[in-house]
């Protein structure tokens, strides 16, 4: 909502410099986007009569234009215009006028020829354009006088407001210059308008208004209206919509934006003549009526949208929408029903929406409009339009009256207000703050009983929609400032929080980089991974290519590498930390949410990864865990295993399965963890329970043993750990060598054990027989050979 | 008696010439034996001392022992300078150009969103803050029934929110904010409630240089006897100082949400005396906690909240939100 000062002054006497007064408006919630300063740069600009125009010898699209400043000394002038003749009085930018758009006026020569200043359009000088070409001046304006001082042109600020949906009033001038004033504490004044009408000719006989449907509508006024001359706007008038943004149209038109703009009423004129039957019909519409709109659109309408229709019920506007093209005002138009209605804001929100029509009229009608007001916009609407044409309007207000809400009248407490605002407020003090606003109080004891004003009534129905108003009007800024502790906790992160902390810096540490891809997949990209195709479907996506949302994080991390190799990055170690939604069981409330850790190292085989998830364990401290081999869906086939701790699968770690590297343009091998860290860190971890360190000598034993390929070495490690009992006090795979030295299908892996007592040295003897146990062990039980 | 102190004299000179010729630890061992060994001239005339009158042995031994002492001190100096000069050539070979060598491993590159995400998370912390999260894909009624928007409301039925195909059409959706994390938190647990909310939300936005579908914002709820808007704005200031310094400033300027009434915006002093807007806040409505199952008659507390990765944005002067999703590692490895 843009406000010209000029306008809110009109209303209540508004003092102060602009940047000063935006900062009010602001502090009351009306945030001011944009302070504009207009007519102050039109210093050179003087009023100038054309003396001869001549075509220009080289150019066809311009001509030459004498002109007399006001000096008598003629001035060739190139203009692109050509709609001045011999005599017309111009706007002429004199040499060195800086323009209000800040060109700078300098003689200079246009094809051969010199120009020596520039006459000015109406928008040029930052008014209404009104006529394409040059603005012609009045014939009594005096030649060589200041633009401005002739056009009357003061000084004006204009302040563009973002105005929230909870502030239907300040959607008008009148609005923003009560809620203003109040807090400026001058006094605000509401016009009403005196205009005559025509007492012997009754407004009742003319036409009917019926409310077939009330819910829909709760006031519907007309006012018949006879001998109107369609023409433009007086200039004032039209300057004025041009500056809050709306271009002039003609005089029936604009005062009807004018007044809406001023009072926040909107209102639709009828060619009564052309309303059949000369009724009015307010229903809501029958599904699958249609209607032609002023916008020359054939609309369909449903049972949930307001219609306006005629004496035959036939549709002939779009209740607080649009007007229907049947009833327009037209050359031929001789009288007009004028139209001023309060509709229910919901259905106006929902056909706007619906039919994308999100007028400045229906805008008004949805936050909620003021069914008081309509008397005073009437009165408004008709002292405008004669300023442009007489008009003849019949006695009476033609009205319907539907279901119109009444004003809440509401409770408000005074140690409330205090206890939310944190302020220490009198009773009466709340009240004189809530009474420029229009919200009038009546003490009951120490409490206050407040009725809400006709143009709040939408938004503000209980105690606190008040106490709000009274928190504006004291000020936000002058609210003391404090500064609550809690007594009964600690800040913390929790546990979980803790450990992805550790996670994510552990990784970075190890030579990971985070990566965000977007969560977003494209149909195809599951199944390109080897992953069940099954997820959660956006059902509006920005694109097709992100309407499935991710069931694992591999298909964005193969993006990710992809991507960089594609960009001559082909080694990228990276990890992602990120939610996953699996559509496991359909009749939950929700999809099943999880977090998971990604681990992609681009160009690293197998081995790599289990590397990572060594890390991640440690660093999680982990109990015992096992890696089972088997590839899950997406994984190297003989090259993966399942991650398995206190008996659960928590992930998985390998490779990627080349097929689906190669899927997703990744040609080197990728080695690959993944870790359901909302299945890993609701198991017991972190419990990093104390051992003794022995203070006494410890002992190394290497042991070979040659090993079939089908016996995984972590079996060898858990019957070497069984076997070596507490004496064991380190366990460490040292070399795997497979080739001639051993036989073919299996491959020999060295260990190193150390053997340590906590309480003693042990002897040569019970080393000796330990060793012997751990042999016996992986011998017997894995069929294995000791390598000599 | 002259005659033995010029031969103790001859045999210190010359024991002392040939310890200055030794020039590997190999040839002072043997020059020692020779020169101070039990064959040595000097310990042969030690060893004939007795055949001396008293003034003889007392003047010769003397001169003997002076002469041991000296040749004695003269080999463990010249140990030392042999050792000097062998280290000297051991660490020649030793020799390495360190600027010939790169690192196998560098260090990883933690992604500015999540920086940006802890040291939010700090500061709340530090002011006696938790931190609750909630999931991404929400139901309708934590979205927007819970938090008081009307049935009709625009961000409601209109195209902002991203809606997911579960359930009926209209119930489940990709939350738009963190506030359901609020509601969660509420009916979870008892006031007083001291939490923050940072997470991923969703919205319907193209991508641009400042717009991205997915993003991430920090909330904040407090629930307690007492809370008032004093206490919001204390809050933010206190935060706005821990954060950004103390030269920084807030103010509340009354704004409109539907789950706080009053509503605000608050808005950064920075020490150059310019604003920067940066969220929303303010009490929450009795309707949200009525819905969280905490009645507003008992309690009151105040809501706030504001994105994420625009910190990282100007603290990095990146100038286009999408290159943080990018993956591309020249962009994320000058973290």
């Amino acid at each position: 909502m843009k406000v010209l000062l000029s306008w809110l002054r009109e209303f209540a006497p508004i003092e102060g410099d602009p940047h000063w007064l935006a900062d009010q408006l602001s502090a009351l919630g009306l945030a001011v986007e944009g302070v504009e300063l207009l007519g102050a740069n039109l210093e050179g600009i003087v009023v100038a009569r054309v003396l001869a125009t001549r075509p220009h010898p080289k150019a066809d699209r311009i001509q030459l234009v004498d002109v007399d400043p006001g000096d008598g000394e003629p001035l060739q002038v190139c203009c692109g215009a050509f709609n001045m003749a011999p005599g017309d009085l111009v706007p002429f930018a004199t040499l060195g006028t800086t323009m209000p758009n800040g060109m700078l006026i300098e003689r200079r020569k246009l094809r051969g020829e010199w120009s020596n200043g520039m006459l000015c359009a109406a928008r040029e000088v930052g008014l209404a354009d009104l006529v394409d070409g040059i603005l012609i001046l009045p014939a009594d304006f005096e030649v060589g006088a200041d633009f401005r001082t002739a056009m009357g042109i003061e000084t004006d600020v204009l302040f563009d407001l973002d105005v929230t949906g909870n502030r239907p009033d300040a959607l008008s001038i009148a609005g923003v210059a009560r809620d203003l004033a109040a807090w400026l504490g001058v006094p605000f004044a509401m016009p009403d308008p005196v205009v005559e009408s025509d007492a012997s000719w009754p407004a009742a006989g003319e036409a009917t208004v019926d409310i077939v449907h009330g819910d829909l509508c709760g006031r519907f006024v007309a006012r018949v209206l006879r001998d109107i001359t369609v023409g433009p706007s007086p200039r004032w008038l039209a300057n004025r919509l041009t500056a809050l943004g709306m271009r002039p149209i003609n005089n029936v038109v604009d005062v009807s934006n004018y007044v809406m703009l001023e009072l926040g009423q909107p209102s639709h004129t009828f060619d009564l003549g052309r309303v059949a039957g000369r009724r009015i019909r307010v229903r809501w519409a029958r599904d699958g009526e249609t209607v032609a709109t002023l916008d020359g659109q054939q609309r369909s309408l449903t049972g949930r949208d307001g219609a306006i229709c005629d004496g035959e019920d036939a549709v002939i506007g779009i209740a607080g929408v649009m007007g229907g093209a049947s009833t327009e005002i037209s050359d031929t138009t001789t009288e007009i029903l004028l139209e001023m209605a309060w509709w229910d804001p919901m259905s106006i929100a929902r056909t706007a929406r619906r039919l994308g029509l999100r007028s400045e009229a229906a805008t008004r009608f949805e936050r909620g409009s003021d069914p008081e007001v309509i008397g005073v916009a009437m009165r408004r609407f008709v002292q405008l339009l004669r300023e442009s044409t007489p008009v003849r309007m019949a006695a009476g207000d033609i009205v319907g009256e539907g279901n119109l809400p009444t004003p809440a009248m509401v409770t408000v407490r005074t140690d409330r207000v205090n206890a939310m605002l944190g302020v220490d407020l009198e009773r009466d003090a709340i009240a004189v703050l809530l009474a420029p606003i229009g919200f009038t109080s009546r003490a009951v004891g120490e409490d206050l009983e407040v009725q809400v004003p006709s143009f709040r009534m939408v938004d503000t129905s209980t105690e606190i929609d008040v106490i709000e108003e009274v928190g504006r009007h004291f000020g936000f800024e002058r609210i003391p400032k404090r500064v609550p502790r809690p007594t009964a906790q600690a800040g913390a992160l929790s546990e979980v929080q803790q450990d992805r902390r550790r996670l994510r810096h552990a990784l970075v540490g190890f030579g990971l980089t985070e990566v965000m891809p977007l969560p977003f997949l494209a149909p195809g990209d599951l199944a390109r991974a080897g992953l069940d195709a099954d997820a959660v479907r956006v059902t509006n996506p920005l694109v097709e290519a992100e309407s499935v949302m991710r069931t694992s994080l591999l298909p964005g991390v193969l993006k990710t590498l992809a991507f960089n190799a594609s960009h001559r990055n082909p080694d990228l170690s990276c990890f992602e930390i990120g939610h996953v939604f699996l559509p496991t069981d359909r009749s939950a409330s929700l999809p099943d949410e999880r977090e998971q850790l990604g681990v992609a190292l681009s160009g690293a085989e197998a081995p790599a990864a289990t590397e990572v998830w060594q890390v991640v364990a440690d660093v999680l401290g982990l109990g015992e865990w096992v890696l089972q081999a088997d590839a899950p869906a997406g994984m190297h086939p003989t090259r993966s295993a399942r991650i398995v701790l206190g008996g659960r699968v928590v992930g998985a770690v390998g490779e990627v399965d080349p097929r689906v590297a190669s899927g997703y343009s990744v040609e080197r091998r990728v080695a690959w963890l993944q870790v359901d860290l909302t299945a890993l860190l609701a198991l017991p971890h972190g419990i990093r329970a104390y051992r003794r360190v022995s203070r006494y000598p410890s002992s190394d034993v290497d042991l070979a043993f040659v090993v079939a390929e089908n016996v995984p070495a972590a079996a060898v490690s858990s019957a070497l750990r069984t076997a070596g009992g507490d004496l064991l006090v380190d366990l460490h795979l040292f070399d795997v060598y497979r080739g001639d030295r051993v036989e073919p299908g299996s491959r020999s892996l060295a260990y190193r054990l150390r053997f340590q007592a906590a309480d003693r040295t042990l002897t040569d003897a019970e080393v000796s027989a330990v060793r012997l146990g751990c042999i016996g062990a992986v011998i017997g039980g894995l069929g294995a050979v000791l390598r000599g | 008696m002259t005659t033995e102190l010029d031969a103790v004299e001859r045999a210190r000179v010359e024991a002392l010439a040939k310890v200055a010729t030794a020039a590997t630890f190999e040839e002072l061992a043997t020059v020692e034996t020779e020169v101070l060994g039990k064959r040595s001239m000097i310990v042969e005339l030690r060893k004939a001392l007795g055949g001396l009158d008293a003034e003889g042995r007392r003047s010769v031994g003397q001169a003997v022992n002076t002469a041991m002492t000296e040749v004695g001190d003269a080999v463990a100096a010249r140990r030392v300078a042999i050792e000097s000069v062998d280290r000297a050539a051991r660490l020649e070979t030793e020799r390495l150009d360190l600027s010939e060598f790169s690192p196998r491993r560098r260090r990883g590159h933690l992604h500015p969103f999540t920086a940006a995400w802890e040291r939010l998370e700090d500061v709340f912390v530090g002011m006696g803050f938790q931190v609750a999260e909630g999931p991404e894909i929400e139901t309708e009624w934590f979205n927007f029934g819970a938090l008081n928007f009307p049935a009709g409301h625009p961000a409601r039925e209109s195209q902002d929110s991203l809606w997911v195909d579960w359930g009926d059409p209209g119930a489940t959706l990709l939350r738009t904010h963190t506030s359901p994390v609020q509601v969660r938190t509420m009916l979870a647990h008892e006031p007083p409630i001291y939490v923050v909310c940072p997470g991923r939300v969703y919205r319907q936005d193209t991508p641009d240089a400042t717009h991205m579908p997915v993003f991430h914002q920090i909330e904040g709820l407090v629930i307690d006897k007492g809370i008032s808007l004093g206490d919001l704005a204390g809050t933010l200031d206190s935060f706005v100082k821990a954060f950004f310094g103390g030269a920084f400033s807030s103010r509340l300027r009354p704004s409109y949400f539907p789950f706080t009434e009053p509503s605000a915006e608050f808005d950064v002093r920075r020490p150059d005396g310019s604003w920067l807007e940066l969220g929303g806040c303010g009490m929450v409505h009795p309707n949200v906690l009525r819905a969280g199952g905490i009645d507003p008659e008992q309690w009151s507390g105040f809501a706030f909240g504001f994105g994420i990765d625009r910190f990282a944005l100007t603290r990095h002067g990146v100038d286009d939100l999408r290159e943080f999703w990018s993956g591309d590692v020249r962009f994320l490895s000058q973290f």
